[in-house]
Order: C-alpha cells, then structure tokens, then sequence
C-alpha cells in the first residue's frame, strides 16, 4: 500500500499555502485596490486584531462547528450503523433518508428560524441537517460493506450483538465514517458562515460580514484567513484520527 | 456426543438453490477425532458452519450432548479455512478474541505462551494480520482455536497453507495437544495423508452435493513411523478407491 509520509503531507500543505499567497499577493499587486489588500498587511492586521477582537468570534464559531458536528455523529452513526446491519430497518428508512439528502437544506433555514428562533438552536440544526445525511449513508454503507466472513469467527464464539458492534462494526467502519465527517465539514463550515450573518452578534461568519459592511477591507480579509486556518485545522484533526485508528490497513 | 441426523444444507444464490449438503447422518464420540475428506465444493465447511452456529438455517437434526448447536454456551474452537483473523487487531489480540468473548481473563498464561511458542507465532504478536505471510496467519488461527481451550475443536483444512516440514510439525503437535486434552475433533482434509495421520476414523465424502460414501475406521491412528508402514499404503490405496468411484 502506499502511505503518503507526514513530512510529505505537511510540505505539501506548505506549498500549497506559498502558491495561494503568491496568486493573491500578485493579484494585489496588480489591482492596488482596497479591496484586494496585501497578505502581508492582512497578516499583520491579524496579529494586531487577534486577541483584542477576534479571538471570542473564533471560540463562537469552533464550539458552533464542533457541537454540529458531534451531534451528528452521536445521531448519524448509531443509525447508519442500524440500517446497514439490519435490513428491515435499512428498508424502513433508506427512503426517507434519499428522499430528504436532494433537498437543499439552506433553504430550510427561513423554517428553522421561524420554530426555532434566531439564536444558537436554529445553527446547530442547520449544521446537522445539511452534514448529518452524509454521515448516516457512509456509516450505513460501511457496514454493509463488511464481509459476512468476518463475523463468522465470532459467530462461531457465540458473541452477542453488542460484542459484534464492539469487535467488528466499529472498527471496520471508523475510517469510513471519518472520511465522511471531513468531507462534510467542508459544507459545515459555508452553512456555519451562513448562519452566523443572521441573529449573533458572535462568531466568524458575523466578524466578516460586519467588517464588509464597515469597509474595513483589512478585518474582513483577517476574518476569512482566520476561518480558512480554523477549517484546515479540524481537517487535519480528523485526518490525524483517522489515519490513527487505520493503522492496520 | 455430536449426532447429525438428514442434515441438509442448500445455499440461496442468484442462480436459484445450491444443494451443499445431502442428507447427512453421523455420530461422533466426545473426545473422538475424526477426518473428513472429500472434493473441492462438496460442502466440507458447510458441515463446520452448522456445528458452530454459523449457519442455523438447515434440515435435519444436529445435537452436541442432546442439545442443539449454541456456541455462546459451548466452547467452540473453529479454525476457518481463510482463518478468520480480524485485520484490526494484532496477532496477540486475535489469538485472545475466544477469551475476550467468553470473558476469561486468564491472558497470556503458560499454556498459551506454549501454543505460540510451539507455533513459532511469539515473536508475531504485534503485527497485524495483512503483515504476516499464509502460513504465519493460519498459524495465527490456530493459535486462536488451542488457547480457548474448546469442547468441540472445527479445523477446515488448517495446514494447507503450511511447508512440508511446517506441516508435519503441526500435525504432531495437534496430535499432542488433543492426547491431553482430547477434545472432540473434526478435522477437514484434502489430503489422503493427513486423514490417515490424524483421523481416527476418516468420513469421505461425495462430489457435491455432499453426501458420506463411507466411514472408516483407521487402523493407521497414533502408529509409530506411520509413513513407512504398509498399513499406510493399503489405506491410502483404499481411501483413493473409495474417493474416486464416488
Ligand atoms: N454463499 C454461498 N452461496 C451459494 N453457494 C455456496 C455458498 N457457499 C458455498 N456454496 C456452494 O456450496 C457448496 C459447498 O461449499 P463448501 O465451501 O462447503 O465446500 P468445501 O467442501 O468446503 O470446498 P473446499 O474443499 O473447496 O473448501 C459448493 O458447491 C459451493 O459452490
Ligand atoms: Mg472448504
């Protein structure tokens, strides 16, 4: 098998981080607009604006973020992992779930906000909704994709149900899952910013936005820097999870 | 006591229904040791999955000391044909999972430390199953069997991946173990020379869909320098008769 080595996955990440700076300090260069300020001054504007105001809007964001995407764990996954060990179940559900995963769940918000209000249910349950659909069909669809021969070993010793899910469906379905929470978290955090211009006065989607409005071109280029590096990091969290408990691929 | 009475197995596949198994009638002594041989595909560990609760769905009638197959209240050791090993775990903890799902918490004590040193597997026991050769993983699986210390001891062809030398070696050290602990044995061959070294009677079976041609006795059983006995040429002569008219 070949394993991308950490050396080689962190330089990559660093030259794709030089080439990204490179194409804006260039367009920057050519466009002298205010609009398109240098990265150099945003960078500096960062360090200037970090702990005096921006540090509560990414705690905001991170726990709004982290909180959506556990709850989706803690729901997808048991269900997922229902429907794909369990076909009665799978057959139960499965229609709903493709029935509802189309519909663009953004346009929900306006419904949402109407029952929930305005304030952090409303986000929570735009997260979930939108990542939560991706995490029950990759859970499901892992463990329907383990071989009936694996059990059969256990069978033969006479483990129970709970014994399976601990031995078996777990292990063989974590990696899977975890890819889907990182591909998911991608769309979290557009939905995350969405919700974060309505109804907060927190948060790194308000901080943008509120920039925008003030013309302050340089704290909103720092906001969306800032919440770039907060996305690259819980990816690589769980791509450091995930190629924690697949050790044994 | 094991007693199998019109035991038929028949697979559903998308091509309608496979007849694995016909009408098998057999009874097997506790601590007995018995060999099975017969063709590719004649349904040889389909026997083994109904006597461990693999497959629940057949006809017929099986019991192990009056009662039907239940492995969570028997102590089944079922070496698989592709061993079975769980590639999440390591060789340690594979060669522990009959203790960790029967909830014994002996651990690696003598008598395991024995098996896998015996094995050749001790210095394995961090690996993961996909960095172990054939012949290591089924070593592995055998390891898992002996140390759970079973009532009813399943291999399905457990050497078949294993040298020469290897093999004889194992052979002789199955042979050891079941003398001192003399569990009840069906042991699944290919081979004519294994069924005679290690079957105290030797079941041989038809083309699929299975069904017993005979059940012999094996007067070649715990003979010393088995190989270079005559005995051994006029059985292996007569398993060959028997295994080709059918
Ligand atoms: N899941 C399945 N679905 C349909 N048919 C099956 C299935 N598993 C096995 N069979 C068929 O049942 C018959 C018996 O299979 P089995 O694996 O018990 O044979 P075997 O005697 O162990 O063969 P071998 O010596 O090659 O291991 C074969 O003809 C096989 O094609
Ligand atoms: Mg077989």
């Amino acid at each position: 098998m070949i394993t991308v080595q950490p050396n080689k996955k962190w330089q990559g990440a660093l030259y794709s981080a030089a080439v990204v700076l490179l194409v804006w300090w260039l367009l920057a260069w050519l466009v002298q607009l205010p609009i398109i300020p240098s990265p150099v001054a945003v960078f500096n504007n960062i360090i200037e604006v970090f702990m005096s105001r921006m540090e509560i809007h990414v705690w905001y964001s991170l726990v709004r973020i982290s909180a959506g995407i556990l709850i989706s764990l803690l729901i997808g996954v048991p269900l997922g992992f229902l429907m794909g060990y369990f076909d009665r179940i799978d057959r139960m559900l499965s229609p709903l779930v493709y029935f509802t995963y189309p519909v663009p769940k953004l346009a929900l918000l306006p419904v949402v906000m109407l029952i929930f209000g305005l304030g952090e249910t409303s986000k929570l349950i735009m997260i979930v909704l939108i990542i939560i659909f991706q995490i029950i069909i990759s859970a499901r669809d892992a463990v329907k994709g383990i071989p009936q021969e694996i059990y059969r070993s256990l069978q033969s010793l006479g483990a129970t149900r709970i014994q399976m899910l601990r031995e078996i469906i777990i292990p063989a379905s974590a990696s899977e899952v975890l890819t889907a929470t990182r591909l998911a978290l991608g769309t979290a955090i557009s939905i995350l910013f969405f919700t974060e211009t309505f109804g907060t006065e927190y948060g790194m989607g308000y901080f943008i936005m509120d920039s925008w409005m003030r013309v302050n071109y340089l704290d909103m280029y720092a906001g969306i820097v800032v919440l770039s590096f907060m996305g690259f990091c819980l990816f690589t969290i769980i791509d450091l999870i995930e190629s924690r408990i697949s050790y044994w691929r | 006591m094991i007693s199998i009475r019109d035991l038929s197995v028949a697979y559903q596949g998308n091509l309608g229904e496979t007849l694995a198994l016909d009408k098998i009638n057999i009874d097997i002594a506790t601590g007995d040791i018995y060999t099975f041989i017969g063709p590719s595909g004649c349904g040889k560990s389909t026997l083994l999955y109904v006597l461990s609760g693999i497959i629940s769905d057949y006809n017929g009638n099986v019991t192990v000391n009056g009662r039907s197959v239940d492995p969570r209240t028997q102590r089944i050791g079922l070496i698989l044909q592709n061993y079975g090993l769980l590639p999440w775990k390591t060789v340690y903890q594979n060669t522990m999972l009959g203790q960790r799902i029967k909830h014994d918490r002996s651990g690696l004590d003598d008598y395991s430390r024995y098996i896998l040193n015996e094995l050749g597997i001790e210095d394995l026991l961090q690996r993961y199953p996909r960095e172990l050769s054939g012949g290591q993983q089924q070593r592995v699986a055998i390891a898992r069997a002996f140390i759970m210390k079973p009532d009813l001891l399943l291999m399905d062809e457990p050497f078949s991946a294993l040298d020469a030398i290897t093999r004889e070696e194992m052979q002789a050290l199955f042979l050891d173990i079941w003398q001192q602990h003399s569990v009840t044995t069906i042991f699944i061959t290919h081979s004519v020379d294994e069924a005679l070294y290690l079957g105290r009677k030797i079941v041989v079976l038809s083309d699929a869909p299975g069904r017993i041609l005979e059940v012999v006795d094996n007067p070649c059983f715990q003979l010393d320098n088995l190989r270079f006995r005559d005995e051994y040429y006029a059985m292996s002569v007569r398993l060959r008769n028997i295994l080709n008219k059918g």
